[in-house]
């Protein structure tokens, strides 16, 4: 264990923390040199976050001592460690979307004359010259809503800054951003840590890990388990430490080996609520045992698109094809009778109903179906047969968890079980937006394995990420939507991770990427 | 002719400024974050309290400020219950609403007699040209309620402190993201619930405004739903205080109608007449309500620490 000194900006021992009867933080330890870059590494759950979180002042740690250059601190409440030069940007942005980006900066720490008018004259200047220093260029006047999600995050590490953070600790930064705003963001802490500024940032990324920090703190299941120096680690070394097994980080893939054509779309337009056409004549080709990667900045046509496919929303022209067989404009309902299942980026929303239990949950789309039906009363035998056959085959955790609530299993498990569940509808077609969104190491093996498996057995499948390396990883096929439509298509290992990142960001194929 | 319109303006502006008041709370609430269907029963509160002070104490005055209080009373309550219990926001609201008159009611028994009815206060609110006298016919006309200009100074003011000052950035805040208000290290709760007793004071001197201006007692019928014609004004006026203020000068339009088309030998109903104003409620918010923007974050409950 390293002595307390001035030399570090945090240290933190004997950290334990529980929510209810569970342990989420077990006598964790950290330390953090001033003026770098301190990863926390550990899988979904176990306790980066809340460990952070305890470090804001947001909750306070059943036990446990904070020491801020070598002095002790009693951090019990957001105020205080702002104070005490703390600043967080979370994984949820707290911006108010209808506010411009100087209110949103200044919020709570407002430059006020008399009776408490705001005046924004002096505030806009310091954040000026905060942007200057760290290139952290956003137009003031505009409403948030209207930036990007690197956009937004600029505002909120302004926000830290203009509070006069030291320390800066970014939770999962790079979960919603693209490659290039990936680099600028690498760039931009760069810069900060030059001007002596210490962040934390907390990721289950190891790619990320190893080209920004300089030290890792490694958390296993609320347990402190290695506080290792980056470059003596290779990835391989850290996902180990973090899952405590061996994990294989690309997947095996056996060769391309196409069949007929099952899926298509042509010319497709489709407008979002707000009456805008956001997709603009997109045409696109899935084959048997092909899995086609759509890969695209968030806002491109994406949301509509799925929602077409899976007629939850109006086509104004173009056509859908399984089969053969026409399906847009008709019912979700047919489109799963045609043989398209889907897995959808939000779980909670689409996927699974939160308050119903592991089996109910099973059946969601089958409980009118025999034999989990019969005139009209549910077997509830056969469902949970069913929902056994699923807890088995798919390894979800608790084993016997049929009768549980779905809400208390974890992120990767409930993947597991509608993974699972869409797969038993033997489709002809599976749709993935973002399979592996929240998950960690552990289940995104787990579910890129059972994709690859579904394709050797002669299915096709369309994935739909964000994420670059997933596409890259999996897709026989990938293309690339930009602005409603498809701005190139590549075989797998025909293009790297600039190619694609260029055209994702609107460039055109001829031209020469810089 | 002159006098017939200036006729509908003062009864229009009579009828409103209680609207005025309690809309105005109503957008306090729910800028802030938390949904306040019990403003129907802080009205009521305040309309007795503010007419049972003014009759023991012969001063208007007294009962107004009395009234205030008593409707941020319960709206302390509603407080309570929806930001430290984080209890369902319309259930506690139907609560309140069913205190707030059930109250009134049962106190206005037990202080006079049995009676639903408490006596007449001896002087109501004055009108603002009051120290004229009622020498001069243009004068009457134009002489309006004192509470009249007292509920647009109440709007100039909360626009003022809205939108000009830290207090009110921080309140459009907390009903949109009150995460991001926490995080910045502002109390959510302390906040909420100033705003919402706030809008409790200033519906019970709504409801006070009816009885200490318009008519000079409490009955069980003063309170007859202005409360919810409010809070159709807040949705109307997209929850802005100007805009909720325009709405209550049309639904005071609506309650002005009434009184101008009744009576003499119309042909029209009373009993129809009477029915303008919900009606026009109605037909208003079946016109906005999908249309306007509500605060992001009213009637959620905020756990902190959750996602």
């Amino acid at each position: 264990m390293v002595e307390i000194s001035k030399k570090y900006a945090v240290q933190m021992r004997g950290i334990t923390k529980s929510f209810g009867t569970f342990k989420v933080l077990d006598d964790v330890e950290l330390d953090v040199k001033k003026g770098t870059i301190h990863a926390i590494l550990g899988e979904n759950g176990a306790g980066k976050s809340t460990l952070m979180n305890i470090l804001y002042g947001l909750y306070s740690s059943d036990s446990g001592e904070i020491y801020l250059n070598g002095k002790l601190q009693f951090l019990k409440n957001t105020a205080v460690a702002i104070k005490s030069g703390i600043g967080m940007v979370h994984q949820h942005f707290m911006l108010v979307d209808k506010f411009t980006v100087i209110q949103n900066i200044v919020l709570g720490n407002e430059t006020t004359g008399r009776f408490g008018i705001i005046k924004t004259r002096e505030s806009r200047e310091k954040v000026k010259e905060i942007i200057d220093r760290y290139g952290l260029n956003v137009d003031l006047n505009r409403k948030v809503r209207d930036l990007s999600v690197g956009q937004q995050q600029r505002v909120e590490i302004l926000k830290a800054l203009y509070r006069g953070a030291d320390l800066l600790i970014l939770d999962e930064p790079t979960a919603v951003l693209t490659p290039m705003e990936i680099e600028d963001l690498i760039r931009i802490m760069g810069s900060l840590v030059a001007d002596g500024k210490t962040i934390i940032i907390i990721t289950h990324k190891l790619k990320e890990i190893k080209k920004s920090a300089q030290e890792c703190t490694i958390i296993r299941r609320g347990k402190f388990i290695d506080r290792v120096k980056v470059e003596d680690e290779t990835e391989k070394t850290l996902a180990k430490k973090m899952v405590g097994r061996e994990i294989k980080l690309k997947v095996d893939k056996t060769p391309f080996n196409p069949g007929e054509e099952v899926f298509s779309i042509k010319n497709l337009h489709v407008r979002c609520c707000r009456g805008i056409e956001t997709v603009k004549g997109l045409s696109l080709s899935i084959r048997r045992g092909e899995i086609l990667g759509l890969a695209g900045i968030e806002g491109n046509g994406q949301k509509e698109l799925i929602e077409a496919l899976l007629c939850a929303r109006h086509v104004d022209s173009g056509e859908i094809r399984i089969n053969g067989e026409e399906i847009q404009n008709t019912s979700p309902g047919n489109v799963l009778k045609c043989g398209v299942s889907a897995i959808h980026a939000d779980r909670h929303k689409y996927g699974i109903v939160l308050d119903f239990s592991v089996a109910e949950n099973a059946i969601l789309e089958k409980y009118r179906d025999k034999p989990y039906c019969e005139r009209g009363f549910l077997n509830y035998k056969e469902r949970d047969k069913f929902t056994n056959k699923l807890i088995s085959e798919y390894d979800i955790r608790p084993k016997d968890c049929k009768d549980l609530l779905i809400r208390e299993l974890s992120g990767g498990n409930q993947q597991k079980l509608v993974i699972g569940r869409e797969i038993a509808n033997e489709p002809e077609l599976l749709i993935a937006v973002q399979p592996t969104r929240g998950l960690d190491v552990g289940a995104i093996e787990y579910v890129h394995k059972t994709l690859i498996n579904l394709r050797d057995k002669n299915k096709a499948i369309l994935l739909i990420s964000l994420e670059l390396d997933e596409i890259m990883d999996l897709s026989d096929t990938i293309a690339v939507m930009y602005d409603g439509a498809i701005n190139g298509v590549f075989k797998s290992g025909e293009a790297d991770e600039n190619d694609i990142g260029f055209l994702m960001a609107g460039g055109q194929e001829n031209e020469q990427c810089c | 002719m002159l006098n017939s319109i200036l006729f509908a303006i003062t009864i229009t502006l009579m009828y409103s400024a209680p609207l005025v008041f309690a809309a105005l709370g109503g957008v306090i609430s729910e800028k802030s974050g938390v949904t306040n269907i019990g403003i129907e029963g802080m009205m009521s509160i305040g309309a007795f309290v503010g007419a049972s002070v003014g009759y023991y104490t012969g001063n208007a005055w007294s009962g107004l400020i009395c009234a205030g209080l008593s409707g941020g009373v319960l709206a302390l309550l509603h407080a309570i219950a929806s930001v430290t219990f984080q209890a369902d926001q319309t259930v506690s609201g139907i609560a309140i609403n069913l205190i707030g008159s059930g109250l009134s009611m049962f106190l206005s028994r037990l202080f006079f007699n049995g009676a639903t009815t408490t006596l007449p206060v001896p002087q109501k609110l004055p009108k603002i040209f009051g120290f004229l006298g009622e020498k001069y016919d243009f004068i009457n006309c134009i002489n309006l309620d004192i509470t009249v200009l007292l509920s647009l100074l109440a709007v100039m003011f909360t626009w003022f402190v809205m939108y000009k000052t830290k207090w009110g950035l921080r309140i459009r805040a907390l009903g949109e993201h009150p995460a991001a208000v926490d995080s910045v290290g502002v109390s959510v709760y302390r906040a909420r619930y100033i705003c919402v007793i706030l809008s409790g004071i200033l519906a019970g001197i709504g409801g006070a405004s009816v009885t200490l201006a318009i008519i000079s007692q409490f009955t069980p019928t003063a309170i007859s739903g202005q409360g919810f014609i409010a809070l159709a004004a807040v949705i109307f006026g997209k929850w802005k205080p100007m805009g909720a203020y325009c709405a209550c000068l049309f639904f005071g339009f609506a309650q002005a109608l009434v009184i101008m088309l009744g009576g003499g030998n119309n042909a029209i109903p009373t009993d129809i007449l009477a029915m303008l104003p919900y009606v026009m409620t109605i037909i208003v918010l079946m016109l906005f309500v999908g249309r306007s923007s509500a605060p992001k974050a009213a009637g959620k409950p905020y756990k902190k620490g959750s996602r």
